[in-house]
């Protein structure tokens, strides 16, 4: 029996990692239709629910908004397109046997710890946003803006039962909620819309051509609500570029795009950036700013109400489908990432560990409230290795520089990547700008830094060495 | 058959999109709208995994 569920989990996680360790095969390449559903369904999730209305929040202007949604969204199908999709064709292999072939098993090891416990706040912000959806019938109260710590008894019961329900699935059923995660992507997107075009008359828009000038006084006004900082155009373009910046310049996304029969297919996340990043946060905006309205600027935030004043069932329905189904192969991917880590350990049990850490962190309203932050935090930390990738593949040959080193001197730990990695980070976190910019000087820096570091480490030391024989 | 499934899944995305111009427009009450958008909900929900799944497993 044992050695049965044994060899049904090698198959899973066979299957879930196939071609890990050789280039995908011609025969395996897909074409551009795959992927512009693959991004636009993966880009239409829970955070949504968070994201535009935080905007509100920070009192952007209807124009900045607009305006900074565009360039920012363009820049990050850009970076797909013409920074990852170039590699991924070329090379054909994930993410992580890149990084083994140039960084060593070791640092490998630790950027998937890392990952993994930045997909458990992902995840754990998710369980926070079902967890609102799933008190309205029990009237919880619900976390202000500026909470940090859990308000209430009920709120943490409501966070443990979706927590456990979304553990249990990921670590049983995850097939299920993917497929129906797979089914619900065209049907959310409508939802957004037909929710925000329903709600516009109680803003006050009569007809489309009055909807400019509204919403520019009731809905993105351009006031900071209490206790929040205020957003420039600016903030909005680096994060609408940078928020999946682990995914295009941090080179995630090579795992996916490694498929494509093209290298220019990374423009077909423009599905995602554009459905998800630009409709949905757009809507999500209104729906928040009804709420405002009818609340008198009340600090209480609530996805799952927000969403149930404006689409009834359907919208909690939205709330808790988005929510899930980012979470669970959020809490997924996390024990993939954690087993790398714990070879010996069974998924199942990883899982329910992360599943534990992360339903803990959804205790915390923080981590919804502060999502911006969050996201901007998750890319920043794994935007070296991106960096690292690219200089080893672009420069180095330029440079006389041996690529892939650690597996061609068979190293376990490559310290240029390591303190690369360290380094970029300090710099970056000493910049005095706010979160949201300090990722691009630091993918200059992380650049800088490698190259200076591997040519230490490949001429000077060696040549230091022979000399010394 | 499937083409039944897929008509039945198109006409649910029309009905959880539609009703909400219909409403900005004050052609039909608040009550329609969300009633029409539940009903499109379940069109989609019940008749899309059938022809999906197949359609991925062609």
């Amino acid at each position: 029996m044992k050695s049965k569920r044994g060899n049904v989990l090698v198959k899973k996680l066979d299957e879930i990692n196939e071609f890990e360790r050789t280039p995908v095969p011609p025969s395996k390449l897909k074409g551009a239709g795959s992927f512009w559903g693959m991004y636009a369904g993966e880009h239409t999730a829970g955070t949504e629910f968070v994201i535009g209305p935080l905007f509100v929040a920070h009192g952007v202007s209807a124009f900045d908004l607009v305006t900074g949604l565009l360039i920012g969204n363009l820049l990050a199908v850009l970076s797909w397109t013409f920074i990852t999709g170039p590699i991924a064709t070329r090379a054909r292999i994930t993410l992580y046997y890149f990084l083994e072939k140039i960084a060593g098993k070791k640092v490998t090891l630790l950027y998937n710890l890392v990952n993994a416990l930045m997909f458990c706040g992902l995840a754990g912000a998710m369980i926070a946003v079902s967890a609102t959806a799933i008190g309205i019938p029990f009237n919880l109260p619900m976390p202000s803006l500026n909470d940090f710590f859990p308000n209430s008894i009920g709120w943490i019961v409501a966070v443990i039962v979706v927590g456990a329900v979304t553990t249990a699935v990921a670590m049983f059923g995850y097939s299920v909620v993917a497929k129906f995660g797979k089914f619900a992507a065209p049907w959310m997107p409508l939802v957004f819309i037909a929710s925000a075009v329903a709600v516009l008359p109680e803003i006050g828009v009569s007809s489309f051509s009055n909807f400019w000038e509204v919403a520019k006084e009731r809905i993105w006004n351009g006031v900071p609500l209490e206790g929040q900082s205020k957003f420039t155009i600016w903030h909005i373009i680096f994060f609408s570029w940078f928020c999946n910046l682990a995914m295009h310049i941090g080179m995630a996304d090579l795992s996916i795009l490694r498929y494509a029969k093209k290298w220019y297919y990374g423009v077909t996340s423009s599905a995602g950036m554009f459905v998800g990043h630009y409709i949905a946060w757009l809507a999500s905006g209104i729906l928040y700013s009804l709420f405002l309205l009818e609340s008198n600027n009340s600090l209480a935030f609530s996805p799952g109400q927000v969403a149930y004043r404006a689409a009834g069932i359907a919208g909690i329905a939205c709330v808790i489908i988005a929510g899930w189904t980012t979470a669970n192969p959020t809490i997924y991917r996390a024990g993939l990432a954690l087993q790398a880590v714990m070879p010996k350990s069974k998924t199942w049990k990883v899982t329910m560990i992360i599943g534990a850490i992360t339903t803990f962190a959804a205790f915390f309203p923080a981590l919804v409230m502060r999502l911006l932050d969050f996201v901007s935090l998750y890319g920043l930390i794994l935007m070296p290795m991106g960096a690292v990738i690219f200089t080893d593949f672009w420069l180095f040959p330029k440079l006389k520089l041996t690529q892939n080193y650690a597996e061609v001197r068979k190293i376990q730990f490559s310290w240029p990547v390591f303190l690369t990695w360290c380094i970029t980070l300090l710099i970056a976190f000493l910049l005095p700008m706010e979160i949201y910019f300090k990722a691009l000087p630091g993918w200059f820096i992380a650049i800088i830094l490698y190259t200076v570091l591997s040519y230490f480490q490949q001429k000077v030391l060696v040549a230091k060495k022979e000399k010394e024989k | 058959m499937k083409i039944i499934l897929v008509i039945v899944s198109l006409i649910g995305l029309v009905l959880t999109l539609l009703p909400s111009f219909l409403v900005f427009a004050n052609a039909i009450s608040w009550d329609t709208y969300l009633l029409l958008m539940n009903v499109g909900t379940i069109m989609w929900f019940v008749s899309a995994p059938f022809w999906m799944e197949k359609k991925d497993e062609a």
